[in-house]
């Protein structure tokens, strides 16, 4: 119907018709939006099994394919990280689907766009979970984001592969955790400074949840030994005017600074310290949230010869890696780079998948029950999800940013370290399950 | 009787979009939207209920913010941490309920030992559930009886109540200890004593949505069309006029103001509970110019507008992320322009026949021609 | 001492780069009542322009850290930036002068365009533009006074342009037809000035501002889809506490602006610094709603 044609009906027809239409056609919209759009990966499935059964009634076709959803922000402020992940678990999925799927089927991807907004990430699991009946969720990346999904895969039982490393304390039974938890990053990178004969720390972060539950845990840790942060700062998120914190770290006069800054901020410090003529070896700094991906954005000559502490770097010297590193680079191009959680979201499908075959289904408590245990040759190394928490081990490293921007490992935990999101096995650490439960 | 005729003559100028009194906009296309919204559930999946059922709070926030920019023409900038408030005050009883009587998660990791003082009482619901609306109405009271007496209005207004949004919500994320810090607070699991979870009690937050709604519009109607109403209209077109007739503006302003801010809280309180968590996300810069694109996009200066803006909006957003997740927001920022550019009376102008805005590369001629191909016969 | 002197070193770096970011506002804002909020987006264009300038340098003369590249980019983006806003004069703010609200909405549906158009060319990562040696350094004054470069350099950017600004508005035939326009339309209308040129010249004028800021900023900030959200407000906070269409006023509250969050921030901490600042500048419009400096006539 035109403009003009709903012009000349009745005044009451006119609304009654379009009042209606305001309260359906979205809804229509979204639910045809629900039917799953052609993701790349579902159209790598061989066309052998598609043209056996030409007729096959939906149920059946439907029984052919795993449907899994991958749920990072696409837009918004988020986007220039969560999207590298999102890359690499489609690519994961990819590898899967080309060597005969999970159990023999094809995997179907349903993708969404968390937006950078918390409630948006609720909103769209409660989606995928429902609507699309998806078997497992790959998906977040800030403490926010997970912890907005948190009750919907508790309350519908689902299942969410997180795959950053972050401030511990949290263990969800429908979440596997498959980046650092505090004691595979942050405390043995504090050891590591340590031991080094650092002893005047300044603490930098982002005002949000990871920074200052760390900097919590890293002051009870430096307490233990005798130690008292020399400075402890915080930047709103998105700050770009870092030049009075530079005056601050200076009045200071630390040996080290631990940055647990975030994204943005982190290109804005690294180049303003840098034109102060504030050198590494002067002032190192250790990041836990910059990886290669960040590097790029910083430029590599304003952040070489810093320390950074993951898991994984794209240099870690592992047959596996060199497959990954280059099978990433021909799908997405050569100038593109692999990190930590990069790596984290790809073998985190592995993971799922080894699970899932074990169990031989894809229902949620036949998987976790199955994923005890299990083991996966990553490129960062062997890991393993543990019993009860249902975080991975894996090998810590630390190592300093290189002029072209690639990272050189200085030390590493000789072997995957266990997870311990409580810090149970600190003595320093005393009372922290207590509170946080 | 000078003075009332004066303020006649000022309400018959106001300009178009404002009609009281049209029967059929303010009674019979509201009652059959709401007889769609009631019979929704037979038809919709739990899970686009919960969806409708955030819209329509949003819907509300909308209505409240129409309330003041198409009625009274002052645009606040600012509406979504009034909205915020509300959702904050909710979360507060939701979150003591469910952390039954311990330390909220987020206080301990923040190295709180004991519950802050103005948390407490939020643990009983006859007290939080009346501060989702005190609390944002007298932040909006304070705040607008300050601006408008300095008679700040038009672009300043709104540029400061974008200003209260940055500083709220930079305050809300900095406390982390008292206020969730950028996670906002969450994972809430009973209210009043049920389950959260449950389909029925989701399904009776939708029709407690769907009350507020219709309790809120009958309230903006009533005062619309109430001499308060008018005067608000008198106000937006000729604030001098009515100053000079007698009547303070800074009062009637600062009234109206603080009751959207109100109603714009009563509608965050209702949207905790079905989304699952409220964060200072919902109270930046962002959300707050969203609400006035549904309002635009809906009609300004017609409550139905608001409702509808609102919903369409919305569930485009959600439906075009859904189905382009990559580019949707494409589609997003040119339905701003073009609702801005060629609707400016927005959907319910469309309606009542007052028409678009000829796209200016096109002549009448080659409009004419294009519809009478499409439709023989249809050309007036 | 010497942290003194840095710090005030430091509150006019800021100040600088405040009104780099406001000047083009206050143009559109000010002069026109126009309320842009694709501005931010047009700061990210010069910032897209200068990089994709870098890159084809790159591949040309495989040195990207070249100091003309950098030199070229900035009127470079001046111009790119100016373009991107004479079109969007032209095809939406010309049909919207008579509704001041209603730019708001049609602009902030541009500024959402923009940024998936630069995620679409440009990837949503952060991309980097490597700084020319010659402002790499730093400038020690004594051990503890070290004054970089790049800020120095941002100041006499601002000071040029503040200088080209005056000398278009009060010295140039077109920059009289423009003041004529801002004081009264009808009367420089009636006089023969095409008024609709002098808008979208003003428009595309501040867009090219926005976009010089662009070119600077790639010096010491992220360069990503979303840069503009990080500057708009403050910005727009200047512009308001500086009054409307008041250059002058604009320059005195980016450094009133500036000094006072520099010395706050360092007194406090950066989020108590910023509502601090935030809170006394409505304060301040409480007691004066025009601003700093009242526009004169109309």
């Amino acid at each position: 119907m035109s403009l003009t044609g709903l012009a000349k009906l009745p005044v009451l027809m006119r609304f009654a018709l379009i009042g209606a239409a305001a309260v359906i056609m979205p809804l229509m919209l979204a639910a045809c939006g629900s039917e799953p759009p052609p993701a790349p990966a579902a159209t790598a499935a061989p066309a052998a099994s598609a043209a056996s059964q030409p007729a096959s009634p939906p149920t059946a076709a439907e029984s052919d394919t795993i449907k899994v959803g991958i749920l990072h922000s696409l837009s918004g402020t988020m986007s220039i990280s969560e999207t590298a992940v999102h890359d690499a678990e489609l690519l994961a999925i990819e590898e899967i689907n080309a060597s005969g799927g999970v159990m023999g089927k094809q995997i179907e991807v349903v993708i969404e766009d968390g937006a950078s907004d918390w409630p948006t990430f609720a909103e769209k699991a409660r989606k995928l979970l429902q609507e699309d009946e998806v078997s497992v969720v790959f998906g977040g990346w800030t403490s926010a984001s997970r912890k907005a999904m948190l009750p919907v895969f508790e309350a519908n039982n689902g299942l969410l592969f997180y795959p950053v490393q972050y401030e511990g304390l949290e263990t969800s039974p429908n979440i596997f955790y498959t980046g650092a938890t505090t004691n595979q990053q942050i405390v043995p990178a504090i050891e590591y400074l340590l031991q080094e004969g650092k002893t005047k720390f300044y603490l930098l972060g982002s005002d949000y949840v990871f920074p200052r539950t760390s900097n919590l845990i890293i002051n009870k840790q430096l307490a233990a030994v005798g130690i008292e942060a020399v400075g402890e700062e915080y930047t709103p998120l998105g700050h770009t005017e870092y030049s009075t914190v530079i005056t601050k770290i200076k009045a200071a006069d630390p040996d080290v600074v631990f940055n647990t800054l975030n994204g943005d901020s982190n290109v804005a410090f690294f180049k303003q310290l840098k034109d102060a003529g504030i050198t590494a070896e002067e002032l190192p700094t250790i990041s836990v949230s910059v990886a290669e991906e960040e590097i790029t954005g910083i430029g590599a000559e304003n952040i070489a010869g810093h320390l950074v502490a993951w898991n994984y770097f794209q240099t870690t010297d592992t047959p596996e890696n060199v497959k990954f590193v280059s099978a990433f680079k021909s799908k997405y191009g050569e100038n593109r780079v692999t990190d930590d959680p990069i790596e984290a979201g790809y073998f985190g499908v592995y993971l799922w998948k080894a699970a899932v075959e074990k169990a031989g289904s894809t229902d949620v408590a036949a998987v976790k029950e199955a994923a005890k245990g299990i083991q996966f040759a990553a490129p960062g190394g062997m890991v393993t999800i543990h019993n009860e928490n249902q975080h991975v081990s894996k090998t810590v490293r630390i190592g300093t940013v290189r002029d072209d921007g690639q990272i050189d490992e200085i030390w590493n935990s000789g072997s995957p370290v266990v997870p311990d999101p409580y810090l149970d096995s600190y003595e320093w650490a005393a009372g922290l399950r207590e509170l946080a439960q | 009787m000078t003075t009332m005729s004066s303020i006649i003559t000022v309400v018959r100028n106001a300009s178009a979009p404002v009609r009281v009194h049209d029967r059929i906009g303010s009674w019979i296309a509201p009652a059959i939207m709401l007889a769609v919204l009631l019979a929704a559930p037979a038809v919709l999946s739990d899970f686009r209920i919960a969806l409708l059922g955030k819209f329509l709070t949003f819907a509300m926030l909308a209505i409240s913010l129409n309330l003041i920019w198409g009625y009274a023409g002052m645009l606040s900038l600012g509406h979504g941490v009034f909205f915020g408030l509300g959702g904050y005050a909710m979360a507060m009883y939701l979150k003591l309920e469910s952390a039954g009587g311990k330390l909220p998660d987020f206080m301990f990791w923040s190295g709180l030992t004991e519950l802050p003082f103005f948390w407490a009482p939020f643990k009983y619901a006859w007290f939080a559930i009346p501060m989702t609306f005190v609390v944002p109405a007298v932040l909006a009271g304070a705040l607008g009886y300050l601006v408008f007496r300095s008679r700040i209005t038009g672009v300043y207004f709104a540029l400061i109540t974008q200003a209260l949004a940055l500083i709220v919500s930079i305050l809300f994320i900095g406390q982390q200890a008292y206020t969730g810090g950028t996670n906002g607070i969450t994972n809430y699991t009973t209210i009043f004593g049920y389950a959260l979870n449950a389909p029925s009690m989701q399904l009776t937050l939708y029709y407690a949505s769907v009350a507020a709604l219709t309790v809120a519009y009958l309230l903006c109607w009533w005062l619309i069309s109430s001499r308060l109403g008018r005067l608000l209209v008198a106000m937006r077109d000729d604030e001098n006029r009515v100053r000079f007739s007698g009547y303070d503006p800074a009062v009637l302003k600062t009234l109206v103001f603080s009751l959207s801010a109100g109603i714009a809280g009563v509608a965050g309180a209702l949207f905790t509970p079905q989304v699952g968590i409220i964060s200072p996300t919902m109270m930046g810069i962002v959300p707050s110019i969203e609400i006035a694109i549904w309002v635009a996009v809906g009609g300004r200066g017609v409550l139905l507008g608001a409702v509808i803006g609102a919903v369409v909006v919305n569930g485009a957003k959600s439906g075009l992320s859904e189905s382009f997740p990559a580019v949707w927001q494409y589609f997003l920022g040119l339905l701003f322009i073009g609702a801005v550019l060629l609707f400016p009376s927005g959907i319910m102008g469309l309606l009542r026949g007052e028409g678009w805005q000829r796209p200016w590369w096109l002549s009448r001629e080659q409009i004419r021609g294009a519809i009478s191909r499409l439709v023989p016969g249809a050309t007036r | 001492m010497e942290v003194w002197a840095l710090q005030l070193f430091n509150g006019l770096s800021l100040s600088s780069i405040l009104l780099l970011i406001a000047l083009g506002l206050a143009l559109s804002f000010g002069l026109m009542n126009v309320i842009n909020l694709a501005h931010g987006e047009f700061i990210m264009i010069g910032a897209y322009t200068t990089y994709a300038l870098q890159q084809a340098a790159l591949s040309f003369t495989g040195d990207p850290q070249s100091g003309v590249t950098f030199l070229i980019a900035i009127p470079v983006s001046f111009v790119v930036a100016g373009a991107a806003g004479y079109v969007v004069e032209n095809a939406l703010i010309r049909f919207l002068y008579r509704r001041p609200l209603d730019t708001l909405l049609a602009t902030w549906g541009v500024g959402l365009f923009l940024q998936q158009l630069a995620r679409s060319i440009f990837g949503a990562p952060n991309v980097q533009v490597v700084a020319p040696p010659w402002l790499g350094s730093a400038l020690t004054v004594t051990s503890d006074l070290v004054l970089p470069i790049k800020r120095v350099f941002i100041l006499a950017l601002v000071t040029a342009c503040i200088g080209g600004l005056y000398w278009y508005m009060y010295r140039s035939s077109e920059g009289r037809r423009m003041r004529g326009v801002m004081q009264n339309r009808e009367m420089a209308a009636s006089l023969g000035v095409s008024t609709r040129r002098v808008d979208s010249f003003t428009f595309a004028l501040g867009s090219g501002l926005a976009g010089i800021a662009g070119c600077a900023l790639t010096l010491i900030g992220p360069i990503g889809p979303s840069l503009g959200t990080f500057y708009v407000v403050d910005a727009f906070i200047v512009v308001i506490l500086g009054g409307l269409g008041q250059v002058p006023g604009t320059i005195l509250a980016a450094l009133i602006i500036g000094m006072l969050n520099t010395m706050l921030e360092f007194g406090t901490t950066a989020v108590v610094g910023k509502v601090l600042v935030f809170a006394m500048v409505i304060l301040f419009l409480q007691w004066r709603p025009a601003g700093l400096m009242r526009a004169k006539g109309r």
